[in-house]
């Protein structure tokens, strides 16, 4: 299970509970979580998908290389983390 | 008559009343620091949408139907998923449309009125959208984003084209039109089945000069209709003010307006369709009052003559430029309210020969609307 938390900047929005999640990348491990968190996958992904510009998304704090597929691998022990870039907003 | 004005800025929502001495106050204040970039008071003001644009987080839609007291969110308007390997580049700067709303810039009433659910939204990335349940969902009109022209609208101020204005013809509600910065002015008859490209008469000086009749190139900045004839439009357009007798089809401009004819925002008379409003500036470099002077200008006999009405205006010189929703007219047609760029607001009870400063400190305002 991977454990994923996100940035204190989205709680006045949206709940974002911190969860351990199970799933082989990025994509599966947020995709589990939607299913139970379904409002939130609009703040941290555009309509196509892929994450929004101005979010940033750590595994293990190093930044994702794929933000259009989130086809990153994540592992039993890993930690994703999903924060708001420095930029834009 | 209104008492009550909603105002959405760059640092939320702002509720605004009309005290038993006539002196209009805020009332209310909501979503702090989150930019509202459109909203529509319905049901006499006891339902409120507004549209959140929260920048790194996307567009969001928030609904009211207690009149602001409390809030839940609705969906926002999401595109359907782009097909693999598709062209769709804005050509003016040859960069990818996202598939993905980025700023809600127009939401109206469809249908027969408040009750019947229907809503239309306009974005940009130029998508229109139709709700028939209030807003609980979105479906994206193919028949327009996917019509072959849409692919030439271009972005204007913003890097994509949008939809700003919507009007829903009161004599049957699945005539529809809408005009898009830039991109002209089309219209359905068929509540959106298909649409037609309209506006033969408008004039563009910023494309080629071959180009400058062509109605698909045109900025229309602002479009409204009377509605109690609904024929009649009237366009503040990047390059003037034109005024249409057939509900956009054709379309005559209006020349040698005081101070100026350039502008972004309009309001037409609710009955009388000669009447109309606009807040000039200087085109279109600089877009700020004419001399540093803010004034309203208005017409009463269809755009042959403009009265210019500064009476409770600033005296000193004043940089308050006016959105394209930034201008707003009541039902009854005797009150008006604008504000600015500068977060000042102005509210008129006499069809703008005086003006009462609301405040001179709001954020930047986006969009202005009476309770309905």
């Amino acid at each position: 299970m991977t454990t994923l938390r996100f940035t204190p900047n989205l709680h006045r929005l949206v709940d974002t509970p911190s969860a351990r999640v199970a799933g082989a990348t990025v994509a599966q491990v947020l995709a589990c979580y939607f299913l139970a968190n379904p409002r939130v996958r609009g703040y941290v992904l555009d309509d196509q998908g892929a994450v929004r510009k101005h979010v940033a998304v750590f595994v293990n704090q190093e930044l994702i290389r794929d933000r259009i597929g989130l086809s990153d691998p994540v592992g039993e022990n890993d930690d994703i983390f999903v924060a708001q870039a420095l930029s834009g907003g | 008559m209104s008492d009550c004005l909603w105002v959405g800025t760059r640092k939320g929502l702002f509720g605004i009343a009309r005290d038993n001495r006539g002196r209009w106050r805020i009332a209310g204040t909501w979503f702090p620091g989150d930019p509202v970039s459109m909203l529509l008071p319905q049901r006499g003001g006891r339902r409120i949408h507004a549209a959140l644009d929260l920048g790194h987080f996307g567009v969001k839609m928030q609904r009211s139907d207690d009149g602001g007291k409390t809030w839940r969110e609705t969906p926002a308007p999401v595109f359907p998923p782009r097909p693999d390997g598709l062209e769709d580049k804005d050509p003016m700067r040859g960069i990818d449309i996202p598939w993905s709303s980025k700023l809600i810039w127009a939401l109206e009433p469809g249908g027969a009125g408040d009750d019947s659910g229907e809503l239309w939204c306009g974005v940009i990335p130029g998508g229109l959208f139709h709700s028939r349940d209030g807003g609980d969902s979105w479906t994206l009109v193919r028949s327009l984003w996917d019509h072959p022209l849409r692919k030439k609208w271009m972005g204007g101020g913003y890097d994509f084209a949008g939809i700003h204005s919507i009007m829903v013809d009161p004599r049957d509600a699945r005539h529809v039109t809408i005009a898009v910065s830039t991109g002209g002015v089309w219209t359905t008859k068929d509540n959106g089945g298909s649409w037609a490209l309209i506006g033969k008469g408008l004039r563009n000086a910023y494309m080629p000069p071959d180009m400058a009749g062509d109605p698909l190139p045109q900025d229309a900045h602002r479009v409204v209709h009377c509605p109690a004839k609904p024929d009649r439009l009237w366009m503040q357009h990047h390059n003037g003010i034109f005024r249409s007798d057939d509900g956009g089809e054709h379309w005559q401009e209006l020349h040698d307006v005081p101070p100026s004819s350039f502008g972004f925002a309009v309001a037409v008379h609710p009955t009388e369709a000669d009447t109309a409003w606009f807040v000039p500036a200087t085109k279109d470099e600089r877009r700020f009052p004419v001399d540093a002077r803010l004034v309203v200008t208005r017409t009463r006999d269809g755009g042959k003559h403009f009265d210019v009405l500064s009476k409770g205006l600033p005296d000193e010189p004043a940089y308050d430029l006016i959105y394209r929703h930034g201008l707003a007219i009541a039902a009854d047609g005797e009150r008006l309210a604008f504000g600015s760029t500068t977060g000042s607001l102005w509210v008129s009870e006499d069809q703008g020969d005086s003006w009462q400063n609301v405040s001179k400190h709001l954020p930047p305002i986006a969009c202005v609307r009476f309770e309905a």
